[in-house]
Formats: C-alpha cells, sequence, structure tokens
C-alpha cells in the first residue's frame, strides 16, 4: 500500500493529511503555527502519523503547501495552497468548478475544471478585510471565542452595517457600535455580511459557477456558511473536512508523483 | 553556454546601455552646474527631435523617477512628497520628481538641471498635471502638443485618410509653435539642417528596433522583453535623434543576430513563453523577474516595448526631404499608437501570440497609475473569452515598495506556473492516449 501526505502551514495553522492508495484519509493533524514554522510542520505530520498507526518511513512522498511549504523540510517538494485546495475539493465533491477558500489571512476564490486544473484564481490583495483576521478582530473585540463567532451571529435580528474595509479599524468601529448599545449578535451578523460581502467580489472576478465549494478554517463557522449561502442564493459544498482541504490537495499530488514514480522504476 | 558567455557581443547592449545611462546622467549633472536648464519631456511624444536641434538637456522624468525605485532609494523621496501633501495613490513617478525638485534637483545619479520648458501630450493624463507642479514650483513654461486619439477601437485612419491628413495639419500647427517657443526660450533659430541629422537617427534607431523585437519570435529568446527590453526601452529614449543612439541600436541589432543566428537564447533552458502587459515593477526589478525566471519563464514581448519606445516599434522613416510634415504624422502615429497599446492590450496578445508562440500572459496593473491599469481587469476577461491562454493578474506598482508583497506575490506566480505545467500534462497525457 502507498501512503504520501500532505502538509499545509497557514499563517494561523498548520494541518497534515496521510491518504492511502484508494485516496481515502487515513491520518490527520492540526496544530497552531506559532512562531516556529519548521516545528509546526514537523508536529503536524508527526501527529497525523500517530493518529494513522503508521511511521515516518511509509509515507512515500510528502508535498508542502501553504505560506510555510518551503519550511516544510522533511517534504519532498511544495505545491501552492491554490493548487492543493482546487485539488481537494473536486476530490471530495466532484462537480466543484468554483472554491471559496478562507483561511487565516487570505481568502481565495477559485475556479476549476473537473480535473481539478485550475482555470483562474483570484485573492485579497495586501490587506486582510474578508478573512479569518477580520472574525479574529471581532473575537477579540467581543470577547467571543472563535467558535462561537458563527452560532452567536445566527441569533441577530437587526444586524449592524461594518463599512469599514480595514481589519484593524473593524475593531474600533466595533466598539463604537457596541457604544451605541447595539446587541453583539448585531454586531456579529454584520462582521460575517462585510466579509461574506468582500469574498462574493472575489468569487465574481473569477465567476461563480455551480457547485462551490468552501474550504479552510473559516468554513467552520455556520455562521459564515450562512450568510455566504444565502448572499449568493446557492448551497454551498461543505465538508467535515474543509479545513485539511489544502493539505488532503497536497496528499494528492504526493499520490500523483509517488505512483509516477513507482510506474518509472517498476 | 560558456564559451558563449565569453564572447563580446553577450549582453553587450545592456553593459553599453548602462554606459550611456551613466553619461546621460553625467551630461545632466553638469549642465545643472553650470546653471543651464532643461527640456522636460515624456516618453509618449517626447519630440526630442526638434529639442536636439536647440541643444537643449533633456530630461524624462518618468526615466530619472524609476531610477530611483530600481536604485531602491525612492522610499524617501515618495515619503517626502506624502509629507508635503501629496496622497499615497497619485502616481509614484510625480512624487519622486516632486522631492528631487525639491531638493534643489538632486538626484541619487547626479543633479538634474531645472525645468525650463516641459513638453506634455495628452497620451497621460498625469503628464499635464506633473507640468503643473512646475509651473507652480519653477515658473516653468508649458507647452502641450494635443494629439487625437483612435475614436473608438478599430477605427485609425492612416495618411492618404481625409481625417488623418486633417489630424497631422492639426499637429504640424503645433510643431510650428513649439519651434516658435523654443526659438524664444533659447534665442536660437531653428536649424532645419539640424532636424534633418537628428531625423536621420531617429530612422536609423526605429529600423533596428523594429528587427531587434522580431528577433524574439524565434525560440529560444534573445532578449528578456521585461528586464533587457526595459533598459533598451531606456535608451531608445533618452538618446532619441542622436548619433550615439543610432550606434548603440546597429550595435545591439547586431548582438541579436548573432544570437538568432546560432540559437542562442538569453536563458538556458526556455520553458514557458510569456507576455508582459503593463509597467514593470521597479522597486524589485530583478527579483520580481527572477520569480518567473525561477520556473523557466521568459517574457518574450511587453506592451510596454510598444507603447513606451516613442513609437520607434513601428519602424517608421521620416521622409528627409518633407521633415516636419513627416515629424507631425509620426507624431500622430506614435502617440496614438502608444495610447492604443495602453487601452486595448488583448489587441496586441491576438495579433502577435502565433507569432510569439506565447504561453502564458502576465497582466501588472500598478497601484499608482491608473491610466495603464484601470481596464486590464475587462481586457484579461477579452483575453480569457477569445482565447485559452493561460494569464496571470498580479497587481503591485511601479515605484511604492510599501505595496509590493512578494511573499503573495510569489504564491500566484508558483500557482500561474503550477496552473500552466498541469496543462501541459494534462494535453501531453490526451495526445498519449
Amino acid at each position: 500500500m502507498i501512503y504520501t501526505a500532505g502538509v499545509d502551514v497557514g499563517s494561523t495553522q498548520t494541518k497534515a493529511v496521510i491518504i492511502d492508495e484508494n485516496l481515502e484519509i487515513v491520518g490527520r493533524a492540526l496544530n497552531d503555527t506559532g512562531a516556529n514554522v519548521i516545528v509546526a510542520a514537523e508536529t503536524a505530520f508527526t501527529t497525523a502519523l500517530k493518529d494513522s498507526g503508521l511511521e515516518a518511513d511509509a509515507i512515500k512522498y510528502v508535498i508542502g503547501t501553504g505560506y510555510g511549504r518551503y519550511k516544510v523540510t522533511f517534504g519532498d517538494d511544495q505545491v501552492t495552497e491554490i493548487s492543493c485546495h482546487g485539488r481537494g475539493a473536486v476530490h471530495m465533491f466532484p462537480k466543484t468548478r468554483t472554491v471559496i477558500d478562507m483561511g487565516g489571512q487570505d481568502t481565495k476564490a477559485i475556479a476549476v475544471t473537473d480535473t481539478g486544473e485550475i482555470r483562474d484564481f483570484c485573492m485579497n490583495d495586501k490587506c486582510a478585510a474578508g478573512t479569518g483576521r477580520f472574525l479574529g478582530a471581532a473575537s477579540a473585540a467581543l470577547d467571543i471565542s472563535l467558535d462561537n463567532l458563527g452560532p452567536t451571529a445566527l441569533k441577530a435580528t437587526r444586524p449592524v452595517r461594518i463599512s469599514t474595509t480595514c481589519t484593524v479599524f473593524a475593531e474600533t468601529e466595533i466598539l463604537s457600535w457596541l457604544g451605541k448599545g447595539k446587541k453583539i449578535e448585531d454586531i456579529l451578523m454584520g462582521v460575517h455580511q462585510s466579509i461574506s460581502a468582500r469574498s462574493i467580489g472575489l468569487l465574481r472576478r473569477v465567476g461563480i459557477e455551480d457547485e462551490v465549494s468552501f474550504t479552510g478554517g473559516v468554513a467552520r463557522n455556520l455562521g459564515m456558511v450562512h450568510v455566504l449561502n444565502k448572499n449568493m442564493g446557492i448551497k454551498m459544498n461543505v465538508s467535515e473536512e474543509s479545513h485539511y482541504m489544502g493539505a488532503l490537495g497536497g496528499a494528492l499530488f504526493a499520490m500523483d508523483r509517488a505512483k509516477t514514480a513507482e510506474e518509472v522504476t517498476a | 553556454m560558456d564559451s558563449v558567455k565569453d564572447n563580446e557581443l553577450w549582453r553587450r547592449g545592456n553593459r553599453e546601455g548602462s554606459a550611456l545611462f551613466r553619461k546621460w546622467f553625467d551630461d545632466l549633472d553638469a549642465a545643472a552646474d553650470a546653471g543651464e536648464v532643461g527640456a522636460y519631456v515624456f516618453v509618449m511624444g517626447s519630440l526630442t527631435e526638434i529639442l536636439n536641434t536647440f541643444d537643449l538637456p533633456i530630461i524624462f522624468p518618468e526615466i530619472t523617477s524609476l531610477n530611483t525605485a530600481i536604485r531602491h532609494d525612492a522610499a524617501d523621496l515618495l515619503n517626502e512628497a506624502e509629507d508635503h501633501g501629496y496622497s499615497p495613490d497619485i502616481c509614484g513617478y510625480v512624487k519622486a520628481d516632486y522631492a528631487v525638485q525639491n531638493r534643489g534637483g538632486q538626484h541619487p545619479m547626479g543633479k538634474l538641471p531645472k525645468p525650463g520648458l516641459a513638453l506634455l501630450t495628452n497620451a497621460c493624463n498625469t503628464y499635464l498635471k506633473w507640468g503643473e507642479i512646475w509651473e507652480r514650483m519653477f515658473e516653468t513654461p508649458l507647452f502641450t502638443i494635443d494629439v487625437p486619439g483612435t475614436r473608438q477601437k478599430g477605427t485609425q485612419t492612416w495618411p492618404g485618410d481625409e481625417q488623418f491628413e486633417r489630424e497631422k495639419r492639426y499637429v504640424r500647427v503645433q510643431i510650428d509653435e513649439l519651434i516658435n517657443t523654443c526659438e524664444e526660450i533659447t534665442g536660437e533659430k531653428f536649424d532645419m539642417d539640424k532636424l534633418r541629422e537628428t531625423l536621420t537617427y531617429s530612422n536609423r534607431m526605429s529600423a533596428a528596433w523594429k528587427q531587434i523585437l522580431q528577433f524574439n519570435k524565434a525560440s529560444p529568446a534573445v532578449f528578456n522583453a521585461l528586464t533587457d527590453g526595459t533598459a533598451y526601452l531606456g535608451v531608445n529614449n533618452i538618446m532619441r535623434g542622436t548619433k550615439e543612439g543610432a550606434e548603440y541600436f546597429e550595435r545591439l541589432l547586431e548582438e541579436k543576430k548573432w544570437m538568432h543566428d546560432n540559437g542562442i537564447g538569453i536563458v538556458e533552458e526556455e520553458k514557458h513563453r510569456l507576455a508582459f502587459i503593463g509597467v514593470p515593477c521597479y522597486p524589485i526589478f530583478r527579483e520580481f523577474n527572477n520569480l518567473f525566471s525561477d520556473w523557466g519563464g521568459v517574457f518574450v514581448t511587453s506592451t510596454y516595448l510598444w507603447f513606451a519606445s516613442g513609437g520607434n516599434n513601428l519602424g517608421f522613416q521620416y521622409d528627409l526631404d518633407n521633415p516636419l510634415d513627416s515629424l507631425a504624422e509620426v507624431t500622430l502615429i506614435h502617440v496614438r499608437d502608444a495610447m492604443d497599446s495602453m487601452f486595448h492590450p488583448e489587441q496586441i496578445i491576438f495579433d502577435n501570440m502565433d507569432d510569439y508562440g506565447i504561453e502564458g500572459v502576465v497582466y501588472h496593473p500598478i497601484k499608482s497609475c491608473r491610466t495603464s491599469s484601470t481596464g486590464l481587469a475587462d481586457n484579461r476577461r477579452a483575453l480569457m473569452e477569445a482565447t485559452d491562454l493561460p494569464s496571470l493578474f498580479i497587481e503591485s506598482d511601479m515605484m511604492d515598495k510599501r505595496v509590493v508583497s512578494i511573499a503573495p506575490m510569489k504564491n500566484r506566480i508558483d500557482a500561474f506556473f503550477e496552473g500552466i505545467e498541469m496543462r501541459k500534462a494534462a494535453r501531453l497525457q490526451g495526445a498519449l492516449q
């Protein structure tokens, strides 16, 4: 049996996935990236190995992806997370033609073909507005855990309008709404709406073609899923593995290469 | 390759171009020290042929500004201009020049003469505002040549057409006025023979440049349109209508012909032939290109080499028997072509993608030049609808390092090449099956 791995070193969290040659996930891991990117990658990989019950030498090929992909020192090659999220999403949902990947510091809209080939992509530029970092600012300002942001926002009855496009200034705007006596759930829904508007803008630039799959850490936020679905008038694919989609894509690319290497040496 | 690199011709144009630039700045420095004023002109319609006849030091402020970015000296200049109230959003060339002028013309490469005349065209709206700054700072006389542009895409008229001849007369009258202005400023009489001489040099430059551009249709490419091409382009402008310029381009042609005839490419392994649309990222000029060359990408053509070459890409030859009419005709066509190249770059790609074997197109809109960047998103969409060429849309700036983020830029570029290579692999697999 051939096993391969993908290690996705993101700005806030590092994910690792191990798959077998049937392309089934046999191990996964997630940890904070922190200041030492090399250690974060090693930790994720080691934890995923434990989860799979495999030894490191059983893994034939490792792809590093994410911003820290060149710091996956034990890896065999690197592929961008843009390609990896596209590949992972098409693997999970074969009819995917558009991917929205929302991570800690960037949001990507990716148009893919039926084979997972990247047709076009677009990302937020030079600013973290419309990304997970925006939610992080709201979490800090309102003293609510990231996991509770979505459920709280869904209780909103009269959402406020967050007009700033700057993540740093958003915190100030949130505080000003608090000062005006607005409910926390209404402010939070405003935050979600603001992120949704910017993300849909990116999606429109590559063209919103059904089916749309939502990947990345923010895909776990039910409020964000709800708002994006409502504003686009569609129902996005959201997998339980959304957070791992980049690492999964990396593991799939790794499997291609491991099999090619086997064919060459056979 | 080592024996090639040992050949005297290898990259001779780059070495000689650098020397000419050094000399240009030294001459300007000497003129400034002698208290002379200069004529400030722009790449899209410089009319240096007229100015040369009056022996005016000629300054291209776009080039002196971009030079500060390449030298990593721009940040202080931009900050200084912004401290004086210039917005972060306006043209970085203007702000760098403003700061240089505010420092008494002290440029990192030497002192620049004060603007004693500003010659502007309507090819870029910022030219006019830029000239007004000098007018306020130094009471510089401004001379604006209004050149009619294309009314609508694909409706250009040509010599012999009634509209063209009417517009040519309109430009000719303005050139006559420019001559009068130069006579008033310098106190010298216009010399038609000197004009013929400078036009002869321009003709030689134009003929050579057109052939050099054509050589890159062959594989391997004999120069990188983004890096080498931009250096040649600089000489194209600052030495326009001069003996040094004519000799430089004829020697450059010799170098490129040698490479072409011997199958010598500018890179050892040419994997992806690319077209560049926009203005270069000068704050990380070499590093930006390396992000592409690391993948075996070579820019074989660039719209910049068209719209900023003062029209020399077209290879027009001045009629020496009728110099002023000919100058009006060529000015009309050059400036119009420059504007068309900026506003409809997809047409150039459509027209040249097969000849140049273009495999991918890189759009580089820049924050501080809306004139060249505003329509690029639509333009790319038009390209994507008409062809299946992979394209990359990557935004930064031509001057301002603060808006250049290398890590996200590299991420996009890597993904662009991954897409190209996946596509190539899929096609190969399809062909094998």
